[in-house]
């Protein structure tokens, strides 16, 4: 077979560039984005197929197999995936790549010759193993496979030290060295690394760490790129990895948060840890029937959904709730946090998906100052968005990330599963309020018998 | 390709990267993350190099698993990026049909899906 031409592989890779820079661009508006997406995939064809034509490859029937084989096994699963579980399936995604860039270094470092060429190959294999073993911790996290709170032991900043102490001489010694014994060693420091990374992080600021990997990753591929000198892979991994560090910044400012405090926060005595403790201040809890009057009988209803909607997969009911308001002539509209649920836009998603109308799916900024003229405020399972410890304790974990106002409602009503606070591990003074009313139970059981009650009225 | 070529590219592409995602909605952060996400699955391109020029059963062996994990993260990560998207398609009731919209089975159930929830 003769291959293609240099220069026509190297245009090609530019062309599949091209199409990853335009489809992060088209990623940037709604409009856009589903076309900007298809041209990324677009892109990652034409640099697979070039690959083929570009260079001599031995072994292409069981390369072909493999990519079956990956194919048949991510894109039934990324197909079949429930919206709530989309989160952990982004974190495995990103796993694999950077463990794919950690093997493909590993691979690559007996072809090293010149001492720079192995320094991108132990920062490939340092990142990647960091991102695959990261991922891996967000990925038993979010599927609930273990705790969502932080964890933290008393040993863990200086284990932390000691393995990133003992990777830089493992590195240094690869770099000069080439052995790849001590190389393996790396891959197994940068796996311990990558778990003690993760472990401290609380379950709402996981979204945020996944972003973090995500761009990890990316550097360790454009890290890898270097190593085998293909361009492609450098500005693919270099994009991936400056718009990644740009979007997890994003990300916690929308939370109002740092991405330091998020990570190294519950190594400083738990700026996330807070305390699962159950108060015993009096609450008014009440029954779906009374709630159906106070939604039945109001002009305007706001709805905040929050994780516990996505984890009930009470979606669909709470559109059918808006619905069966709006045809008794309440208006109803769905007030958005960014960071509702375990990713931002989640929300969006997951109404979207209910066939709520984008119209009435309303930003925070558009929003907050509509509660004052709402007479409910509905909470379906979201807590620290609503929180206004927000606003007022300045020791507060979440001080400072903008909330809803609810409070402005005449009436709030919260459908919580119990007392237990949110994930940020505090308790919200919103409810002990005299216009608060609770009602208890899992948010789509909750929401059906109010729907029920509604119907009757 | 020589070091300083490959590190003008490098910094150029940091900011082309920075430059691309800077004024994105909060809406769009989970697909912006998941399609970049995607992208970095290209590192599919250095498995295959790698694999391609294995001689040893071992560094094949360990080729082909670096393969079949970046085309998981290549082609699951398009995917699951394509069903976020798909959610924010159709709003507009009278919307005519989309244009560069893949006939395919995945399309047809979801549009099957959505009519028989606005029936209800």
């Amino acid at each position: 077979m003769t291959l293609l031409d240099p220069n026509v592989t190297a245009l090609l890779y530019l062309a599949a560039a091209v199409f990853f820079i335009l489809a992060l661009k088209g990623l940037n508006s709604p409009r856009t984005a589903r076309r900007g997406n298809l041209i990324g995939a677009f892109g990652a064809v034409v640099a697979v197929v070039t690959v083929f034509f570009s260079t001599r490859l031995d072994n292409v029937p069981l390369i072909l197999g493999a990519i079956v084989v990956g194919s048949g096994v991510a894109a039934p699963v990324a197909r079949r995936v429930r919206m709530t579980q989309m989160p952990q399936l982004v974190a495995l995604f990103n796993g694999v790549g950077g463990g794919a860039a950690a093997l493909v270094a590993l691979l690559e470092l007996p072809h090293a010759e010149d001492a720079w060429v192995r320094v991108a190959v132990v920062f490939t294999l340092l990142v990647g193993a960091v991102s695959f073993a990261g991922s891996a911790v967000t990925f038993a996290k979010l599927q609930e496979l273990m705790t969502t709170r932080p964890v933290v032991f008393p040993g863990l900043p200086v284990l932390m030290g000691a393995v990133l102490l003992a990777a830089v001489g493992a590195a240094a010694a690869v770099v000069l060295g080439g052995s790849l014994v001590l190389a393996l060693l790396l891959l197994l420091l940068g796996l311990v690394a990558g778990v003690l990374l993760v472990l401290p992080v609380g379950g709402a600021d996981v979204p945020i760490v996944i972003s973090l990997l995500n761009a990890f990753t990316g550097l360790a591929v454009a890290a890898s790129g270097l190593v085998l000198g293909n361009v492609l892979l450098v500005v693919a991994g270099t994009l991936v990895g400056a718009s990644g560090t740009i979007l997890t910044r994003a990300m916690a400012a929308a939370m109002g948060r740092s991405v330091a405090g998020i990570l190294f926060g519950a190594f400083r005595g738990g700026s996330t840890a807070g305390s699962t403790a159950v108060s015993d201040r009096p609450v008014r809890s009440s029954s779906p029937e009374d709630v159906a009057v106070l939604l039945g009988y109001a002009q305007r209803v706001i709805i905040v959904p929050g994780y516990g909607l996505a984890v009930a997969q009470g979606q669909h009911t709470a559109a059918e709730l808006a619905q069966a308001l709006e045809s008794r002539g309440t208006r109803v509209d769905f007030a958005i946090h960014p960071v509702a649920g375990r990713m931002p836009g989640h929300m969006n998603v997951l109404l979207a998906e209910a066939n709520v109308p984008y119209e009435s799916l309303k930003e925070m900024g558009e929003i907050n100052s509509e509660f004052r003229t709402a007479d409910v405020a509905l909470v379906v399972g979201a807590n620290d968005v609503v929180n206004p410890a927000a606003k007022t304790t300045a020791g507060s974990p979440i001080y400072g990330m903008p909330i809803l106002e609810v409070a402005d409602a005449r009436q709030v009503v919260f459908l919580k599963r119990s007392m237990r606070p949110g994930f940020a591990g505090i308790e919200n003074d919103l409810m002990f309020e005299p216009q608060t009313t609770l009602l208890f139970g899992d948010a789509k059981e909750s929401l059906t018998k109010v729907l029920g009650a509604v119907k009757a009225l | 390709m020589d070091g300083i070529s490959l590190l003008t590219i490098t910094v150029l592409a940091v900011f082309v990267g920075f430059e691309v995602v800077s004024k994105v909605s909060s809406t769009l952060h989970t697909p912006l993350m998941s399609g970049a996400n995607a992208i970095h699955g290209i590192i599919l391109v250095g498995a295959i190099i790698v694999a391609g020029q294995a001689t040893h059963p071992w560094v094949l062996a360990v080729a082909l698993l670096a393969v079949v994990l970046a085309t998981a993260n290549l082609v699951g990560g398009f995917v699951v990026t394509d069903r976020m998207l798909e959610m924010f398609r159709g709003r507009k009731p009278d919307k005519p049909a989309k244009p560069g919209a893949k006939p395919g089975a995945g399309d047809t159930r979801g549009e099957t899906k959505e009519n028989t929830e606005a029936t209800r």
